[in-house]
């Protein structure tokens, strides 16, 4: 970890972002739970991204979800929808905010951090879904506005299922595989 | 599991399309995807739909290949304009400041300018897609990272790109095996099991494909570590290409259909084209 202080990403924020994307689009592509609105789906992608964020902080959170979706749609054909690359991106900065507060490299995950995990995760997703996305696709593409509400709250709340059910179990499991600082004394 | 639309892979198809650097494939696709964004002209959006299907006959991929998607795409368009015709059959009049009623009356009268508009909205998808595909099929994914280096990405960012490529093939058979090996204890995560059930099968995968990624995450920092990437300010790449006379062609093309977007945005007085006004 020495000699890379200065630069803005570590090389294990590179790697988690390399490794971190291609989970994000396999599960993306293979774990999609489908929904009765077009075009959205209850992506697994999502938790996976709530984890790496809470580990590797907002910057790696903001790459992962983008590069993702940006993969994903250009994989998938349907070209890629910007806008909603952009939220997603949003959204994994968002949910790497919680990193300093989570603390999982090195403290306990006490029920009151993941209630505070599930009340800011909403947040994001709100923020994401219900506004930066509909908004840029009202603006960007010039779609009408009960439309783009629609999808965007649909995938919004799909997204806060997700996270809330399968992301808390995801967090809990690798906060048991941690060691905790002070778990080593030194013999008298 | 669906596997088809994943098979979509770079193959040398030995057309100029794939010596073309990487670099000037990534700024064409997105400079033109962007200006197909832009300008909602229905004649510009036509003129590059045509001009992206003869570039995509030109790259040699077969219709046997991408017909799975197209028929995705296809579906998806379609009930995407039913949706936007459903939630808002005034918005083509809206934003025509026009109203010429083809048949039918109140709310749901299908309108010239609604007409229109799911036109632009249909062409658009007929632009971003063989673009994308076009960009997809003929880029070799190791020059992509170096062509995201060159126009001015940090090669960290870029060298973050090459590493989700170079993984997504060995995550997915991990995935794969988990998943087999899940459903061999008996859980179900197919369509037969119900939402919530879903859900927590997901889940039971999602733990042993994110502790064994963690792992790789560790492992693969650190041997990076020890051949000490980012030690310095540049890195030169492995694939990097100069940009050949095909490339500042393909480059001078792409400017010009920009600038001729431009024109539009300036003789339209706006992102539309508007005929309905005199």
């Amino acid at each position: 970890m020495w000699g890379n202080k200065k630069s803005f990403i570590s090389v294990r924020d590179v790697v988690a972002i390399g490794i971190g994307t291609a989970v994000f689009f396999v599960l993306m592509r293979f774990l999609a739970i489908p929904t009765p609105v077009s075009n959205t789906t209850i992506n697994l992608g999502e938790p996976w991204l709530s984890l790496i964020g809470a580990i590797f902080g907002p910057i790696v959170g903001f790459l992962v979800g983008f590069i993702g979706h940006a993969l994903n749609d250009t994989a998938s054909g349907w070209g890629v929808w910007w806008t909603w690359v952009f939220a997603d991106g949003v959204l994994g900065l968002l949910l790497g905010l919680t990193k300093s507060r989570l603390k999982l490299q090195s403290e306990h995950l006490t029920k009151k951090k993941i209630i505070f995990f599930n009340i800011w995760q909403v947040v994001s997703n709100a923020i994401a879904w219900f506004l930066i996305a509909p908004l840029g696709d009202i603006v960007v593409y010039k779609q009408p506005a009960a439309k783009v509400f629609l999808q965007g709250i649909w995938a919004g709340i799909g997204n806060i299922v997700a996270i809330a059910i399968v992301g808390t179990i995801l967090l809990v499991a690798y906060s048991k595989t941690r060691t905790r600082s002070g778990s080593l004394k030194s013999e008298d | 599991m669906n596997n088809n639309s994943f098979n979509l892979a770079y193959r040398d198809r030995g057309t100029w399309l794939d010596r073309a650097s990487g670099a000037t494939k990534l700024l064409a696709f997105i400079f033109l995807s962007g200006i197909s964004m832009i300008v909602l002209d229905t004649r510009f959006l036509i003129f590059l739909v045509i001009l992206s299907l003869i570039v995509l006959k030109i790259s040699r991929v077969k219709f046997s290949e991408v017909s799975f998607l197209i028929k995705l795409v296809v579906f998806f368009m379609i009930i995407n304009l039913l949706m936007i015709y459903v939630l808002a059959p005034g918005y083509g009049a809206q934003l025509y400041h026009s109203k010429d009623i083809i048949f039918g009356s109140g709310p749901y009268a299908l309108t010239k300018q609604e007409l229109l508009y799911l036109v632009n909205i249909s062409l658009e998808y007929f632009v971003a897609v063989p673009l994308a595909l076009i960009f997809l099929l003929t880029t070799n994914p190791s020059e992509f990272a170096s062509g995201l280096n060159r126009i001015g990405i940090s090669y960290k960012i870029s060298y973050a790109v090459s590493l989700a490529l170079r993984y997504i093939p060995d995550v997915t058979k991990e995935y794969q095996q988990i998943s087999l090996s899940q459903q061999a204890r008996g859980n179900e995560i197919s369509k037969k099991a119900g939402f919530f059930k879903r859900l927590r099968g997901a889940a039971a995968i999602l733990v042993p494909l994110l502790l064994s990624s963690i792992d790789r995450i560790e492992s693969v920092s650190q041997a990076m570590e020890l051949r000490r990437f980012g030690a310095k300010k540049k890195r030169s790449w492995y694939f990097a290409e100069q940009l050949k006379a095909v490339d500042w062609l393909v480059l001078f093309i792409v400017l010009l259909i920009m600038i001729g977007g431009v024109i539009l945005l300036v003789v339209n007085g706006g992102r539309f084209w508007n005929p309905f006004i005199h």
